[in-house]
């Protein structure tokens, strides 16, 4: 005899356990903590806090703990809590001009005040798995060079407009508050903030294969690198209470500045335009995916033919969210019986009017 | 307040997270949506929907409605495909048992607020319920015409023969309209709404209803509302009218031979019964038939 | 413009579960129109001090459903007393002149509530942009007028008797639904008592 089944509470109940259980694997081999998450597997770290919308690596340590090493599971953890803090204010934009330079680079020059610093990373190493790496206690090399330059490293794109060959970027009329897509609900057409806002907290794997897909002919925008910089930059507030402006600490971040495709018009003599990128700590991929789907979806406002995805607002800002995709495609595995079962008789239901219909014909 | 229909014991009210968890501003913000949406039946109000504990699609949008609305004298239902006892559903419940502490019940007719995913309760709600559904795709064009700069539009001008259309190619194809769950509806006599993934027998239940019917899409950020005594009505032809569906048995262990019945597999050789999938509605036949002695 | 805060009323004695009652109540008039909500009879006014020249009701439905994200239009006899203080300090709104650019309007008694085309209507893909309208009447069962209401949240046709407005506010209603879903939504209050018209309420008489 058939018996409703009970006991969802505790089958629940028991996941738990059995999650804690799988999260720290073999109890004799050491837990891992914060402190080596934040040191040495810091890129894991930065990605979590650039998708997670929140500068905090301790935090974001503690969330791919607790996701044991899931990011998209850790981002969405950052998340969840980011939207329970309160704001307390806006800080001023930040002056990447003025950044203590760890890695300074440009595709588009030679060379350049400020010079190519090559800086700590992977593009010039073969990948080659290091087997030292296996054992622990390695002495590790002293650095060649000074990490921190004195030099004045202006901005490539400052100087390009010396000689107007970069659109300037004037912001709107009323210089208005930047939109905030965690405050307001999205509409399309999204003005640019909004866009910049979408694509920084965006899945880094969606948006590199957004921007993969415009060097491949959909869309192509010619670009180059004008510069990508890394280090670190001062984030300053202006309280109500004091008028002027204060430093409130130092973070790392990654700049990308994309030179694209000229433009021209009846009036206006030909310039490069461009891509913006930005990412928390070092995301090189994620700046410059960023910058080239950030030129992509300005077709719309540079009068160009818009023909692939990847400058579809749209299609690019809907589907860029890792909690939204990934919420939305894992929810396949809540019940959907009810659904399943009104498909099942609708099904029966057409096959069996064919089957009666074969039938009538074969009756004699 | 656990009553003993749940197994486990009661998530405390946990006095570090503010009433029903969300931030006072979140809740202004949601509440003036949802005036709106009664204001208009049936039209889609964007919103600036959160992050929230659970993943976007699991009912962040039905969630985001409740915590708004409720308040400690409320007692809440949640049902998911129809039963109290579900994963999602008791999930759901622990949410709002640790965040608000209000008392929880699955008897339908003591709920002030029943939140519900992919079914309306068989017993018939009255006036001063609210029923919060939880909804994936809040277009019901979306999977014709997936811009939203395009189905505004189509909205705005009432311009629906897309719909219409759509309908009618099943019709040609198959003899039958194929759209057996979600099916659209036309509210007040002007937007065409999706009533959420209940399956289209449901969708009678929508029309007059005494209840506030409010409806919730967390992923896709869109609140909707169908105040009581509202029309609905879902879309058919003149010569091939909507219709429900009809089993030819009755529920397995209650008898009843008028509402929703779930398939249940009992062995690998093809052998299944048929059961309600509102548990409160067939628990409460089957205890009455059991104190009246009847078989 | 310098504000005493010592000679600001108070707000809600418990804010959360304050507004809460508040806006259920709100919720009630405009999925129930023409229902008359009676807030004295919950605890939710309790120890609130409501400003010169308003109605306990209206402050209320302002407190409980403003906050820094919205732009608030106060009528003329409103503005002189200390309502606009009262809600900036309690709930961080914006207060502006132009009626078109409004979330929330408040119009007293001392004011004529002005043209419905005065306010936001919002616009036909974002019908939802539109003004909400809290307007003081002198009655809101009075005799003297009695109109019928018909629509969602009405089964059949209900009565609604306010005394206060222009005798053409149902000719200027029917005249504004003609754009319907544009137009704005209506809560009348009279002292602790309320009553709710959503622009899909249709007024014969």
């Amino acid at each position: 005899m058939y018996v409703a089944v009970k006991g969802g509470e505790s089958a629940i109940l028991a996941s738990y356990d059995l999650l804690a259980q799988q999260r720290r694997g073999d109890p004799s081999v050491a837990e891992l903590s914060i402190g080596q998450i934040c040191q040495q597997l810091r890129l894991a770290v930065d990605r979590v806090m650039t998708e997670g919308s929140v500068y905090d690596p301790q935090l974001a340590a503690l969330a791919i703990k607790q996701s044991a090493g899931d990011l998209v599971e850790a981002i969405f953890l950052l998340r969840a809590y980011r939207a329970t803090l309160p704001r307390l204010g806006y800080s001023e934009a930040l002056d990447t001009g003025a950044m203590q330079i760890a890695r300074r680079i440009s595709a588009a020059f030679k060379d350049l005040p400020g010079g190519q610093v090559l800086g700590p990373t992977y593009d010039y190493t073969q990948r080659l798995l290091d087997f030292s790496l296996l054992a622990t206690g390695a002495t590790l090399p002293s650095p060649r060079q000074a990490a921190v330059s004195d030099e004045a490293t202006p901005r490539v794109v400052d100087l390009l407009h010396q000689e107007s060959l970069l659109e300037s970027q004037q912001p709107p009329a009323g210089d208005p508050d930047p939109f905030d897509l965690t405050r307001q609900p999205l509409r399309f057409p999204a003005d640019r903030s909004a866009r910049l806002q979408n694509l920084a907290r965006a899945d880094e794997g969606f948006l590199l294969a957004m921007a993969y897909s415009t060097q491949r002919g959909y869309s192509e925008t010619h670009p180059f690198v004008g510069e990508i910089r890394f280090g670190t930059v001062e984030l300053c507030v202006t309280p109500e209470e004091l008028g002027f402006s204060i430093s409130i600490g130092d973070l790392p971040v990654t700049e990308c500045q994309m030179i694209n495709q000229f433009q021209g018009s009846q009036t206006e003599p030909p310039q490069f335009t461009r891509g913006y990128g930005l990412a928390f700590g070092h995301s090189e991929r994620k700046a410059m995916a960023m910058s080239l789907v950030d030129r992509a979806l300005r077709a719309d406002e540079l009068g160009e033919a818009v023909t692939s995805p990847a400058q579809m607002q749209e299609f690019v800002m809907s589907h860029s969210d890792s909690l939204e995709s990934s919420g939305f495609v894992q929810h396949l595995k809540l019940p959907h019986y009810v659904d399943f079962q009104s498909e099942l008789e609708l099904v029966r239901k057409m096959r069996q009017s064919i089957a009666n219909q074969g039938n009538a014909d074969a009756a004699p | 307040m656990q009553p003993p229909e749940f197994s486990g014991s009661a998530p405390a009210r946990d006095p570090h997270i503010n009433f029903a968890y969300l931030d006072e501003r979140t809740k202004r913000m949601i509440r003036r949506a949802l005036l709106k949406a009664v204001a208009i039946p049936g039209y889609q109000v964007p919103f600036g929907s959160r992050e929230m504990p659970l993943p976007y699609g699991w009912g962040t949008g039905g969630i985001q409605v409740t915590a708004s609305i409720i308040g400690p004298d409320d007692v809440l239902k949640v049902i998911d495909q129809g039963s109290d006892d579900t994963v999602n559903a008791v999930n759901i419940r622990r949410f709002f048992q640790r965040t608000t502490g209000v008392d929880v019940t699955t008897d339908t007719q003591s709920a002030s607020i029943i939140q519900t995913r992919h079914r309306i309760p068989e017993t018939p709600l009255r006036e001063g319920q609210v029923l919060v559904y939880q909804v994936p795709v809040p277009e019901p064009m979306q999977h014709l015409e997936p811009r939203e700069v395009e189905t505004r539009k189509l909205h705005a001008l009432q311009e629906y023969g897309l719909m219409h259309v759509n309908l009618f190619e099943d019709l040609a194809h198959y003899g039958h309209i194929a759209t057996t769950y979600d099916y659209p509806v036309l509210v007040n006599g002007r937007y065409i709404m999706s009533p959420s993934p209940i399956p289209k027998f449901d969708n009678p239940k929508m029309h007059l209803n005494p209840a506030l019917q409010l409806f919730g899409a967390g992923r896709e950020k869109r609140i909707y509302a169908v105040p009581p005594y509202t029309p609905v009505e879902s879309l058919g032809f003149e010569d091939h009218p909507f219709e429900v569906q009809r089993w030819d048995h009755p529920c397995e262990l209650c008898g009843s031979n008028e509402s929703y019945l779930d398939e249940v597999l009992v062995d690998d050789q093809g052998g299944r019964i048929f059961v309600c999938s509102d548990s409160d509605y067939c628990g409460k036949r089957q205890a009455a038939s059991t104190e009246s002695g009847t078989p | 413009m310098q504000v005493q805060l010592k000679n600001l009323g108070r707000g809600f004695s418990e804010p959360t579960l304050c507004s809460q009652t508040v806006f259920r109540h709100a919720l009630d008039a405009l999925s129930l129109p023409g229902r008359i909500q009676q807030l004295g009879a919950s605890t939710a006014l309790r120890g609130m001090q409501t400003p010169q020249g308003a109605d306990p009701a209206a402050a209320a439905l302002l407190l409980a459903l403003l906050d820094q994200d919205c732009k608030l239009w106060l009528s003329p006899d409103l503005l002189q007393g200390d309502a606009a203080a009262w809600l900036r300090f309690h709930t961080g709104c914006l207060v502006v002149t132009d009626a078109a650019q409004a979330d929330f309007a408040w119009i007293g008694l001392g004011t004529e509530l002005p043209a419905l085309g005065t306010f936001a209507q919002g616009h036909a893909e974002y019908p939802d942009q539109s003004t909400t309208c809290i307007v003081q009447v002198t009655s809101l069962d009075s005799s003297a007028s009695t109109w019928t209401l018909r629509g969602p949240g009405i089964p059949g046709s209900v009565e609604m008797q306010i005394d206060g407005l222009a005798p053409d506010f149902p000719a200027q209603w029917r005249a504004s639904q003609t754009h319907f879903p544009c137009g704005v939504d209506v809560f009348f209050t009279q002292g602790e008592a309320f009553v709710g018209l959503p622009r899909s309420t249709l007024i014969e008489g």
